[in-house]
């Protein structure tokens, strides 16, 4: 049985599992700009986190262990190359290999760290909606 | 855990930009370092960068990045006619180093803004994290 919590956080903590996530790949991709035959890589957010809402409820049901989560979420991206982390597609490949653009990245990584703060500001809100219910004030 | 990764790798990063400007500097000052024989003579050094991923399986999706190895420029040492040089060998020939200047400016360059994409990446993820503390707060 879901807890009644997890209905009521939504998709938030699981989107800013995805965005801290991201972030790092977005990071490895910045950080190797000018590695020879690096292929920059990313994840298709949309999907991931349906992936993840799907992963969560079937681990949910099936143990109930609090890890259940986590696990699902790593085991899917963590160890790369498989179906959520995705291989970028270039616009302008560089003649040493590298797939990496980092004005591209830049802007990925800029828009990821606004979502992360956006997911949350939303479960701050929600804390503290829940807090005013329990107090009472 | 898996956010502090993302330290991991902009250090990485920017310690391997490091190592690029230290080439870029030392080739710049031995640009004019003469010496008798061409195979004495300064060679350009550039370094070669590698993606090292985490092991499989750990909780890390981006790829650091490593200094490989540094190589050393084969292009030819030039012979300049100077019979004043001390350094002048029988016929009154120096042989000067074989660094190309505007080619070390464009990496210097190259691995300054590098760098700077590598801190900005750092100085992002220090904040969300900071901001994540103070969840619920």
């Amino acid at each position: 049985m879901p807890m009644p919590l997890d209905s009521y956080l939504g998709v938030h903590p699981q989107a800013l599992k995805l965005s801290a996530q991201r972030n790092e790949l977005l990071a490895a991709n910045l950080a190797n700009a000018d590695t020879p035959n690096y292929k920059a890589r990313d994840v298709d957010f949309k999907s991931a986190l349906a992936t993840a809402n799907g992963a969560s409820k079937l681990a949910m049901t099936q143990t109930g262990t609090p890890h259940a989560q986590t696990i699902a979420l790593t085991q899917n991206s963590g160890t790369g190359g498989d179906a959520q982390t995705l291989y970028r597609v270039p616009l302008a490949p560089s003649l040493d290999g590298n797939t990496v653009d980092a004005q591209v990245e830049q802007a990925n990584f800029a828009q990821n760290a606004i979502r992360y703060q956006a997911s949350l500001q939303f479960l701050n809100g929600k804390f503290r909606s829940l807090m005013t219910a329990i107090t009472g004030q | 855990m898996s956010s502090f990764n993302i330290f991991d790798i902009a250090g990485s990063g920017m310690s391997a930009q490091t190592v690029r400007l230290n080439t870029t500097a030392s080739n710049l000052a031995n640009a004019d370092s003469v010496s008798t024989k061409p195979e004495d003579a300064y060679k350009a050094r550039h370094p070669v960068f590698k993606s090292v991923q985490a092991a499989l399986g750990a909780q890390s999706a981006g790829a650091k990045v490593q200094v490989a190895g540094i190589t050393q420029s084969t292009a030819e040492s030039q012979a300049r006619y100077e019979p004043g040089n001390p350094l002048a060998n029988a016929d009154g020939y120096v042989y000067t180093s074989n660094v190309n200047t505007v080619e070390e400016m464009v990496d210097m360059i190259s691995a300054s803004r590098s760098y700077q994409n590598n801190v900005e990446v750092m100085n992002t993820s220090k904040d969300m994290m900071l901001a994540t503390l103070k969840l619920g707060q």
